[in-house]
């Protein structure tokens, strides 16, 4: 069993077999899913760093994270400060736990904005076809053409930096791999028999798309939307590393990245750019964990066959 | 084989024009122009300072609609002028040029690095599948694609150039070090791009690990192998003359789709060890809202991943004879 959920990408194969060889069972990706491991720590993981940064953020970190002690400028951590204080005074340990605030919210914001865009495109072209599918898949390819930090920053350099910018920038600009797997699903699916037979018996288009075609869509684009929110992730810390994302002193463990500029400070205040980094590495290591393991239990290669 | 090669172009055509299309886009949407960043922006902007822009504004044709101004901007970089920088009056074609072999030397080196080791590892990996090094390597790749890699940067700098002391910590070459034979300039300069040009592959190299991996043991349960297996062939011969040159065949897919994150971490890892390409331009010209350069800078690295990816699914044609019939 430990063997299988540390397995990843060559899993698939694996599990559709003892799947297609399973009657339909209740519970049975939920337990897939718990089955997953590191799916399962990935899981509690965030739900942990969640809690701690959202409902719990007052209570386990009282000192404010903007406003800094121009007295106690990049101390050591000790026991007033956690994780020592920053170059303005700021308490380091209070600036990760609301970090945690940006970085989820931007992952799971922008990951939403891109995949109704990429849902809405996606089908259009899957299902009519022709034309639409010819300008849109056009569209989605000179989108893609981009790459798309360079897109990002020439972006946040017109609409300016901040939170909502980077937000919405992230969310306008990566649809284009949604889209093209919506289409691909859509594609497949069209062929099936099911759809087939609503069509014969006159079942609008519109309502073939919602109700026939959606739910088949749903399972791969779970998948895909769990990484989506750990790229979103990566993407904002990126960003912020850079200056151009999330603005001091709004706390985003990216732009903590970026007070470690010089050698100075990479070697004599670790406290500086450690926790922020680690905290990046394992948020959306633990997301890509989940994501896996929600690709093994929903395995989306069983719905095209 | 030709008409394939001709279609895909074809294809190409429209997404290059359209690339364009948003580039040009991209300056019309900037709040001001030219002629209103090159006045300073704390001036009031007088009457007699609004006459004077205008009169510079049909100087540099900017008083033209639209449609007409993308048309001869298209000329113009279609016959290679890429226009001139706002503040330097230099031209962007040469700044250009004087930065990007750094750029390419590091994307070249940490793209070879990442496609080689990763496909190899993912080997190494497939064939002992649940081993330790297999779990060992199945961890790299996770982290490998969680890891920022600025904070990855900073990691190995603070081991390998601030405490170790083994390599330096940013720069291209050394300054003072001129007029030395081939070989120390050569190890001079490997010395200085070990750091960055590792740090820019790991990435991909756990992506072209994790997709080896995965395609090799969907190969290695194939009949085709368990034939040659059976027939008595060495281990050896059936995984590298058999199972290779198909499990290989997604990788190369793969390969065309990472180049665009190899431009976004080449600008990131360039920052930090201050290495003398097209990232650092790119962000100074941001900073400086040089719409010129940030817009040729955009415009080369959409048209140079169009290109990779037309020239990924070339290789791909000739390395799966099956995809010239459809």
């Amino acid at each position: 069993m430990a063997v299988e959920s540390i397995e990843s990408p060559g899993s698939e194969r694996v599990h559709n077999a003892a799947a297609a060889a399973l009657p339909e069972r209740r519970f049975q990706t939920v337990r897939r899913f718990v089955r997953h491991r590191l799916a399962l720590a990935g899981a509690i993981y965030i739900v942990i760093v969640v809690l701690v940064s959202f409902p719990l953020a007052p209570v386990v970190a009282p000192l404010s994270p903007i406003r800094g002690n121009l007295k106690e400028v990049g101390v050591p951590p000790s026991r007033d400060h956690l994780l020592g204080t920053d170059l303005n005074g700021r308490d380091l340990w209070s600036r990760i736990v609301y970090g945690g605030r940006i970085s989820m919210s931007v992952g799971l914001v922008a990951v939403a904005i891109y995949l109704s865009i990429g849902t809405v495109l996606g089908s259009l072209a899957g299902y009519y076809g022709g034309k639409v599918d010819m300008i849109i898949m056009r569209l989605t390819d000179i989108v893609m053409s981009f790459p798309t930090l360079i897109i990002l920053i020439s972006v946040v350099a017109i609409v300016g930096p901040g939170l909502q910018n980077t937000m919405l920038a992230i969310g306008l600009i990566n649809w284009t791999s949604i889209a093209r797997l919506v289409r691909g699903q859509i594609l497949a699916i069209r062929e099936m028999d099911f759809i087939t037979a609503a069509e014969s018996i006159g079942v609008a288009r519109r309502r073939i798309i919602i109700r026939h075609v959606g739910p088949n869509i749903v399972a791969p684009l779970v998948v895909a939307a769990s990484f989506g929110v750990a790229g979103a992730i990566l993407t904002e810390a990126g960003l912020s590393f850079l200056g151009l994302g999330v603005q001091a002193p709004t706390p985003s463990w990216g732009t903590m990245i970026n007070e470690a500029k010089s050698i100075h400070i990479i070697q004599q205040m670790i406290w500086l750019w450690i926790p922020p980094g680690m905290m990046i590495t394992t948020c959306v290591l633990s997301i890509n964990f989940i994501g896996d393991g929600l690709r093994d239990a929903l395995d989306p290669r069983m719905l095209v066959r | 084989m030709q008409t394939y090669l001709l279609r895909r172009i074809a294809l190409a055509l429209p997404v290059l024009l359209g690339i364009t299309v948003v580039t040009f886009a991209f300056t019309e949407l900037a709040p001001g122009d030219a002629v209103s960043s090159m006045v300073l922006s704390q001036l009031d902007e007088t009457q007699e300072l609004q006459l004077d822009m205008e009169a510079l504004r049909a100087r540099y044709g900017l008083d033209r609609p639209a449609p007409v101004r993308y048309a001869s901007w298209l000329q113009s970089i279609l016959t290679g002028n890429l226009g001139k920088r706002l503040i330097t009056r230099e031209d962007v074609s040469n700044a250009i040029g004087r930065r990007l072999p750094a750029t390419l030397q590091l994307m070249v080196t940490s793209g070879l690095i990442a496609l080689f080791g990763g496909i190899a590892l993912g080997i190494f990996s497939a064939v002992r599948q649940y081993s330790w090094a297999d779990y060992f390597f199945t961890v790299f790749v996770f982290t490998g694609i969680s890891i920022p890699n600025f904070f990855a940067a900073i990691v190995v700098l603070y081991i390998f150039a601030v405490n170790m002391r083994w390599l330096p910590t940013s720069g291209y070459s050394t300054v003072t070090l001129t007029d030395a034979g081939f070989f120390t300039t050569f190890f001079d300069r490997l010395k200085y791009m070990i750091l960055p040009a590792g740090v820019l592959a790991i990435e991909g190299m756990a992506t072209y690990m994790r997709y080896t991996r995965a395609s090799m043991l969907e190969v290695l349960r194939t009949d085709y192998v368990t034939v040659a297996r059976s027939k008595g062939l060495r281990e050896r011969m059936v995984v590298y003359k058999h199972a290779f040159r198909n499990a290989i065949l997604p990788v190369i897919t793969i390969a065309g789709l990472q180049i665009p994150g190899l431009f976004g971490g080449a600008l990131i890892i360039e920052t930090i060890f201050d290495w003398p390409g097209l990232g650092r331009l790119y962000l100074d010209g941001v900073s400086a809202r040089d719409y010129p350069l940030i817009m040729s800078l955009v415009l080369m690295s959409a048209v140079l991943i169009v290109l990779s990816n037309l020239l990924a699914d070339l290789a791909y044609a000739v390395a799966d004879p099956r995809i010239r019939y459809q």
